[in-house]
């Protein structure tokens, strides 16, 4: 089956610097595809150039298989929901909606009769006659895309529409999309600088920096099995060590870290003995024990002193510190309770698996 | 606390009273009352219509009046349709410092009064004048011509004079439209003219609006540029006002005029306003 | 349309060389009033006889120069003082107008701010009868009553700065709110909190922070009531404001002389607006 959206060596270039480089990815019909990124990695540039408001330096856009590169924005399949969702303050609801569908030239009751079902289909009978100031944050959000989904784009494009609503309503909101993507049932190509909007709503999801995509998977790829230093500290949270290899052993290291900690890892790509590495291990995976038996399924095990303790409800950690080296460790303080009379300074165990720890090369980042 | 936030607030309110009431309410009200006046003998006046009914009856007056207030409103539109294009293109489709200079150059000519403004005009207009010259020169016409005292003259004026009033809040309303709503415009399969017609220009009609009321406004009580370039026949009311004060010393008469001017601005004003929706407060204020 | 949108080239060459045109058509009349300041001719007009600086420096007839014409120096001087008076007394109503405009509801207050708008959209020529007609009808009324003659109450400088005041305050309430209305008024709480007292608070706080706004309203100001012409039309006596005087001159039939005072002006407000921008970017 063709993709709806295929992009081909798309590159762009701003003068001097390099927005997008040489990124390639298809996404498969009726999928969710997020672009998650730091602002400023390209991703905006990407969603402009396939809306057809900025020209590709080169490569090619192709959609159901078409190369779009010569139709303007106005004639091609793909719309748009803005990040201020740019709906026309100068029309009614009805009338927001009913634009694209006038600009086609249908019928004043064939409009009408649209404008209605769409209303219908994201929960807002009857509105139609409201101006855009009068509804909600989250009642325009819909809106916004029901005046797109009128038109029946083959690609509906997202630019972090959700950025400028509270955290409670982009909490509801991200489940509202995701649903409203598979009552459409077309596809969406997402963009945001906010992880958890990407993995919970997403088929599919690119990390993107520095202009080009660093892994494109499933948000259980990027979380479990990140490709790449910057998708491993990207996506989700870490405890992050700059460390030399000491020995290998097929793909398992033996490392030391700067900060004197030692431990095995899982290599990703080269990691020859000597080599300087970048070690990540994320505060969720590792076990809290009072007892160093408890731990004796781990690979990497530490006996140190609870030196600091976070409390952020369910997001609880400590800091743990190695009575021997002095290095510090993050550690997520499990829910159960079995440590909620966990004081400052208690002795505690801490152990992880080797292959939650992803270890790089060294880069520069 | 209480007392002095009232004494306060009555000295704050003083100046306004006085302004309001001393320079812009009595005055105009005296001037109703003068104008409701008749002279019936030396130091003798009645209270009656007579003026108005001189300024109704007597074709001369009415014709000025009715071609002043139709010349005002075609200057509006004309300096509205010339306008248009050039705030859109400063405010939508230049960036950056070209932009701002460009702003700032369509103001430079107004730090200048009217009076230079219009002689510049008379310069370039007249027989002897820079333009005909030029035609002369070029071959296009054998001898002068003459361009001044006619009313081509006067509307070339009334738009130059009044351009500012109308690029300003042009400017401003179109450069408070933000880009993504007319890119959205474009996204949902509108083309130029339709996001023109649907979203532009409806969006600059606070701003259409303000600067019609202003440029119009200006074109009726305008004196200078219907004198100096309309000559002696431009038949302006303002000029019959000034003979009415100045030259033949009736004032009741005169009084009369005023008001029909006043009248007439405001109605249209009103008219305007109530035709869009605005009020005077979101326009001017 | 807009840069991020494809436009067919031809149309932006259209449009752009219709704002060139623009620009020619609001530049052209000054530039030749600039230029023919210089011309050595009785009359601003071609043909071009050469250069000279004769109107502004001349001293003898026919050519007296700018500089050596006491009416011209004398209306400038005219208007620089009525323009002063009228900068100072907009500026200080203005004020006022603003922050009562601004800190203060009250019954009445639409209908009272609806009243301050109304000057601009009176015909300045209405404006200056109205006020011509009161003043005279006050000052028959104080020599039939008391025999006393208010020569104030005549045309002269004294009613043509109150009708130039009239509506030019307006225009200064209109810039000094737009900026009040900008001021954080946490700010002066902290100064009453500091021990500043309510005045004190105002005076140390809130004027300098509206300091560019009423800068700009004064500079303004003057500039309107220097190029007033219907108002003043109006109310003017013996002593004409240099538009007036040129206005009476230039029926008369014009000569380079008047090009020379033109070009002076245009000087002279450029500089106003250079320093008026150089004061608003430092604040």
């Amino acid at each position: 089956m063709t993709p709806d959206l295929e992009c081909t060596a798309l590159t762009r270039r701003f003068g001097d610097t390099l927005a997008v480089d040489d990124v390639s990815f298809s996404v498969p019909a009726g999928s969710f595809f997020s672009i998650l990124g730091p602002s400023g990695c390209g991703k905006t540039t990407i969603m402009r150039m396939i809306a057809g408001f900025l020209e590709p330096t080169s490569g090619d856009i192709a959609i159901k298989g078409r190369s779009v590169l010569d139709v303007p924005p106005n004639k091609r399949p793909v719309n748009m929901v803005f990040q201020h969702l740019a709906l026309f303050p100068m029309m009614n609801i009805e009338a927001n909606i009913g634009y694209g569908l006038r600009r086609a030239g249908m019928s004043k009751g064939e409009i009408a009769r649209k404008v209605d079902e769409v209303l219908d289909r994201i929960g807002l009978p009857g509105v139609g006659k409201r101006k855009v100031d009068e509804l909600s944050g989250g009642q325009r959000q819909r809106i916004a895309i029901a005046r797109c989904m009128v038109l029946e784009p083959d690609v509906l494009l997202l630019d972090e529409p959700l950025g400028a609503l509270d955290l409670k309503l982009r909490e509801r909101m991200k489940i509202e999309l995701k649903s409203l993507q598979a009552e459409f049932d077309t596809t969406f190509v997402y963009i945001t600088h906010d992880q958890s909007e990407a993995l919970v709503m997403s088929d599919h999801i690119a990390v993107m920096n520095k202009g080009r995509f660093e892994q494109v998977g499933s948000g259980q790829d990027l979380y479990y099995r990140p490709e790449t230093p910057f998708v491993a500290s990207f996506v989700g949270e870490s405890n992050r060590w700059r460390g030399t290899v000491e020995r290998t052993d097929g793909d398992t290291v033996q490392l030391r870290t700067d900060t004197g900690l030692t431990m095995r890892a899982a290599a990703k790509g080269q990691a020859a003995k000597g080599a300087s590495v970048d070690i990540f291990v994320r505060p969720e995976a590792i076990r809290l024990g009072r007892d160093a038996a408890d731990l004796a399924q781990f690979d990497n095990l530490l006996s140190g002193t609870t030196s600091s303790l976070l409390f952020n409800g369910a997001a609880s950690r400590i800091i743990v510190t190695s009575d021997e080296t002095g290095g510090e460790v993050e550690v997520t303080l499990p829910q159960s309770g079995e440590f909620a009379d966990l004081k400052r300074g208690a002795p505690v165990h801490i152990g992880w698996s080797a292959a939650q720890a992803n270890c790089f090369s060294a880069g520069e980042d | 606390m209480a007392a002095s936030a009232r004494l306060g607030f009555i000295l704050l309110l003083m100046p306004l009273l006085l302004w309001l009431t001393l320079l812009i309410i009595i005055p105009h009200v005296d001037m109703a009352l003068l104008s409701l006046r008749e002279r019936v003998g030396v130091g003798e006046y009645e209270t009656s219509i007579a003026n108005y009914k001189t300024v109704l009856t007597e074709p001369l007056y009415m014709r000025t009046f009715m071609r002043t207030a139709v010349m005002s409103i075609m200057a509006t539109l004309i300096t509205l349709l010339i306008a248009f294009p050039v705030s859109y293109y400063i405010a939508k489709m230049v960036r950056g410092r070209a932009r701002s200079v460009l702003f700032l150059l369509c103001l430079i000519p107004f730090w200048v009064s009217e009076l230079v403004r219009t002689f510049g005009w008379m310069i370039l207009l007249r027989e002897t004048g820079v333009i005909s010259q030029f035609l002369q020169w070029s071959g296009v016409v054998s001898g002068p011509v003459e361009m001044l005292y006619n009313d081509a003259a006067i509307m070339t004026g009334l738009v130059y004079t009044s351009m500012l009033f109308m690029v300003v809040p042009l400017v401003t309303t179109l450069d408070s439209l933000d880009d993504a709503v007319i890119e959205a415009g474009y996204d949902l399969g509108g083309s130029g003219w339709s996001v023109m017609r649907e979203i532009v220009i409806p969006h600059a009609v606070p701003g259409i609006v303000s600067g019609c009321i202003v440029v119009f406004m200006l074109s009726l009580g305008n004196y200078l540029t219907p004198t100096m370039l309309g000559g002696k026949d431009s038949l302006w009311f303002t000029e019959m006002i000034y003979s009415q004060f100045i030259v033949r010393f009736n004032w009741e008469l005169g009084a009369a005029f005023g008001f029909m001017l006043l009248f007439a601005s405001s109605f249209i004003i009103w008219a305007m306003l109530r035709l869009t929706g605005q009020t005077l407060e979101r326009t001017m204020g | 349309m807009i840069p991020t949108i494809p436009t067919p080239r031809a149309l932006t060459v259209i449009w752009t060389s219709y704002v060139v045109l623009f620009f020619v058509y609001l530049t052209l009349p000054l530039a030749v009033v600039a230029v023919f300041a210089f011309n050595d001719s009785q009359f601003p007009s071609l043909p071009w006889q050469g250069f000279t600086l004769d109107w502004f420096f001349g001293k003898t007839s026919p050519k007296i120069g700018v500089f050596h014409e006491r009416a011209i120096l004398g209306a400038i001087s005219t208007s620089a003082i009525v323009g002063a008076c009228v900068a100072i007394l907009s500026v200080a109503v203005g004020t006022s107008n603003a922050f009562l405009f601004n800190r203060y509801k009250f019954r009445g207050r639409g209908l009272l701010y609806v009243l301050m708008l109304l000057p601009l959209v009176v015909p300045g020529i209405v404006l200056g009868i109205s006020i011509l007609v009161f003043s005279s009808t006050v000052a028959n009324q104080l020599w039939d009553a008391a025999k006393i003659d208010a020569t104030f109450l005549r045309p002269g400088l004294a009613l043509v700065i109150l009708g130039q005041f009239s509506f030019i305050t307006t225009i200064a309430t209109l810039v000094i709110s737009a900026r009040l209305q900008k001021f954080d008024t946490t700010l002066e709480e902290a100064a009453l909190n500091l021990g500043a007292s309510r005045l004190t608070a105002v005076r140390t706080i809130t004027i300098p922070f509206l300091m560019p706004a009423i800068v700009g309203a004064a500079v303004v100001a003057f500039l309107m009531s220097f190029e007033n012409f219907n108002t003043t039309l109006m109310l003017v006596g013996s002593d004409a404001p240099l538009t007036i005087a040129m206005f009476d001159r230039l029926k008369e039939g014009s000569t380079p002389l008047l090009n020379a005072v033109s070009l002076l002006l245009m000087l002279g407000s450029s500089l106003l607006a250079l320093i008026l921008i150089a004061f608003q970017k430092r604040s």
